[in-house]
């Protein structure tokens, strides 16, 4: 028998996290995503699974204790909103030069400075080119439905795991607020015995001392480093793209679009086609790895492009890379927790790429 | 007499732990740090739990503790110690956690993570080094640094009315529930160096026993920063810091000690 439930998306990705057997999750509460830390305290998961749950003082202190845990090899979580990720900047960069796995929920809303708590997609940047300092990546998963949010917790273990690096879950408050129906997958037993030959969980006389730092004075050896970060980098790019296409096959035009933005372009896709407008949606799923040579091989068949995002126009430019400028691309959004309806989308499609000049 | 006649392991007193690496220290000649490391990680060999034991070094001279220590360590962000050791604990509740951290640390950036993790009691043991300077970045003022000291941020000396007051960190946590033994030590003399090793074993059997956050605060010297002389530094130490820093037992069996 398939368990199905109706839940919010905040509730989908910490019930995620349980069921893939994290071991702790460290947060801080902030509008629109307090729900995750609120599901997870109701459900006691160290009753159910052994998960430890804590409320940081600060999302700083919430980002270190997290990098403290995962430091010892645990499967560890943190949920946020944009204000929250900002704070954590510091110590995500610190993770991904430790090169510690965990999982950053980022459920965005309108910026900057404390901007509005309604949905938003202006941390595209944040999320995909940087962030904190230094040369790092992030895996970037976004999530467009409430099952995904449910989904991708495993995922995201999956993949941090496996090249040892932060995997963020960029969502927004629409997808975190909303309810849908979620079929919950089985509960996965915690690791207890797992992979210690890099964490710090005590020097046995077997081994050399374990060291959890992104610290290395000879830059000779921070550079070697680097290296071997941009390898796993172009690793992960090489094998972890995700995307899915909607509607594309007949399409003369695409929306790019992720998260909720993809969602209201479905609706935009059914209006317009009762129109006799043949537009597909083209939806990246990973915004890092970005899905280029894919984009690319669906813009070659059209004749028009519109990126559909909550923001100024982030994603517009990995489009404009993705297709080389050499198709007409424009981006339509909505800022400041303002949200599109799939009519003004539609309009957008017929102004400015349909007619446009 | 030959020297090899006097080095024979039957006339051994005393000798280095092994849970000590054979780096070559980065701390300035004359500096308590490498004191601090030695008998903490005696305390370690000692009571034989290193296979149980993460360290968690800071930000600011001991930022490459784990290069001279020879057990699992993690280097924080500047101040996150406490933190990390939070998430390390809170992961690993048998294992025994401790912070290694410095004045400007702990004290200063760090003040947040500080307080929240002794009011949790967190069951770590957090070793605070104050000298009442950031030596690393080259002697600039710290939380810590007393009224009239000249820091290359405080050239004419520490002027309490713009600078603020010298906080007594230690004194404020001492206060939070959480928090079981605080005590104040020093390093530079035998006899403080055995009651600090003590009360650092203290500290970690309060932590076997997971009786809530011990905090051991060892008053040490700046020769560098102080820009004075090893012994000199020690000098002005006993009759400057130690007069606002008071040594001994703060905290006991989670009772404030009443003077």
């Amino acid at each position: 028998m398939k368990e199905i439930r109706l839940m919010k998306g905040n509730e989908a990705v910490a019930e995620g996290a349980i069921r893939a057997g994290a071991d702790a999750y460290f947060g801080y509460p902030i509008t629109p995503q307090s729900e995750v830390m609120e599901y997870l305290m109701l459900e006691k998961p160290h009753e159910r699974t052994g998960m430890v749950v804590l409320q940081a003082e600060s999302e700083v202190a919430s980002i270190n204790m997290l990098y403290g845990a995962a430091g010892t090899g645990k499967r560890v979580m943190t949920s946020s909103s944009s204000p929250g990720i900002s704070l954590m900047q510091e110590g995500i960069s610190y993770m991904a030069g430790a090169e510690l796995p965990c999982i950053l929920v980022n459920v965005v809303r309108g910026g900057p400075g404390l901007g509005t708590i309604q949905p938003s997609q202006a941390d595209y940047f944040q999320t995909t080119k940087g962030g904190g300092h230094g040369d790092y990546r992030l895996i970037a998963l976004a999530p467009a439905s409430v099952q995904e949010m449910f989904d991708f917790a495993g995922l995201g273990f999956e993949l941090a795991f496996k090249y040892r690096t932060p995997v963020m879950i960029q969502t927004d408050g629409l997808i975190g607020q909303m309810m849908e129906k979620v079929e919950l997958s089985e509960q996965q037993a915690r690791i207890t015995e797992f992979d210690q030959s890099w964490a710090t969980t005590g020097k046995t006389p077997d081994r050399a001392q374990n060291v959890i730092t992104s610290l290395d004075l000879d830059s000779s050896r921070q550079e070697q480093h680097n290296i071997h970060l941009q390898k796993k980098y172009q690793e992960v790019a090489d094998n972890e793209v995700r995307y899915e296409t909607f509607d594309s096959d007949d399409a003369e035009y695409l929306f790019v679009a992720y998260g909720s933005s993809a969602r209201i372009c479905q609706k935009a896709i059914e209006l317009g086609r009762a129109k006799g407008i043949k537009v597909g949606l083209f939806r990246p799923i990973t915004l890092w790895p970005y899905p280029m040579k894919e984009l690319k091989a669906a813009a070659a068949k059209v004749k028009g492009i519109l990126a559909v995002e909550q923001s100024a126009g982030q994603m517009i430019e990995d489009v404009k890379l993705a297709t080389e400028c050499n198709i007409k691309a424009e981006h339509f959004g909505r800022m400041g927790g303002m949200i599109p309806t799939p009519e003004e989308v539609l309009l957008a499609l017929e102004n400015k790429i349909i007619g446009g000049k | 007499m030959d020297i090899k006649d006097i080095i024979k392991p039957e006339n051994l007193v005393y000798k280095k732990t092994d849970h000590m690496t054979d780096k070559v220290l980065s701390y300035c000649p004359g500096c308590g740090h490498g004191t601090a490391h030695r008998i903490l990680m005696e305390v370690i060999d000692e009571m034989g739990v290193r296979a149980d034991t993460i360290g968690v070094a800071p930000v600011g001279c001991s930022v490459l503790a784990y290069d001279f220590m020879n057990i699992d360590m993690q280097g924080a962000a500047h101040g996150r110690a406490p933190a990390v050791a939070t998430g390390i604990k809170r992961c690993w509740p048998d294992k025994f956690v401790f912070t290694y951290q410095g004045d400007g640390d702990l004290a200063a950036i760090g003040t947040a993570e500080t307080i929240h993790a002794c009011n949790r009691g967190e069951n770590i043991t957090i070793l605070f080094i104050n000298n009442g300077i950031y030596g690393m970045t080259g002697g600039q003022m710290a939380p810590t640094t007393l009224e009239g000291m000249r820091t290359t941020t405080s050239p004419y000396g520490r002027d309490l009315e713009s600078m603020g007051n010298p906080i007594k960190i230690t004194e404020l946590i001492a206060n939070l529930p959480g928090v079981h033994y605080v005590t104040r030590q020093a390093v530079h003399t035998p006899r403080y160096v055995r009651r600090t090793k003590k009360a650092i074993f203290k500290a970690f059997d309060i932590q076997k026993n997971k009786k809530g956050l011990s905090f051991v605060e060892i008053v040490s010297n700046c020769n560098s920063g102080w820009k004075m002389t090893p012994n000199q530094s020690n000098i002005w130490m006993e009759d400057n810091m130690f007069p606002y820093y008071p040594l001994g037992d703060i905290k006991v069996d989670g009772k404030i000690i009443n003077e």
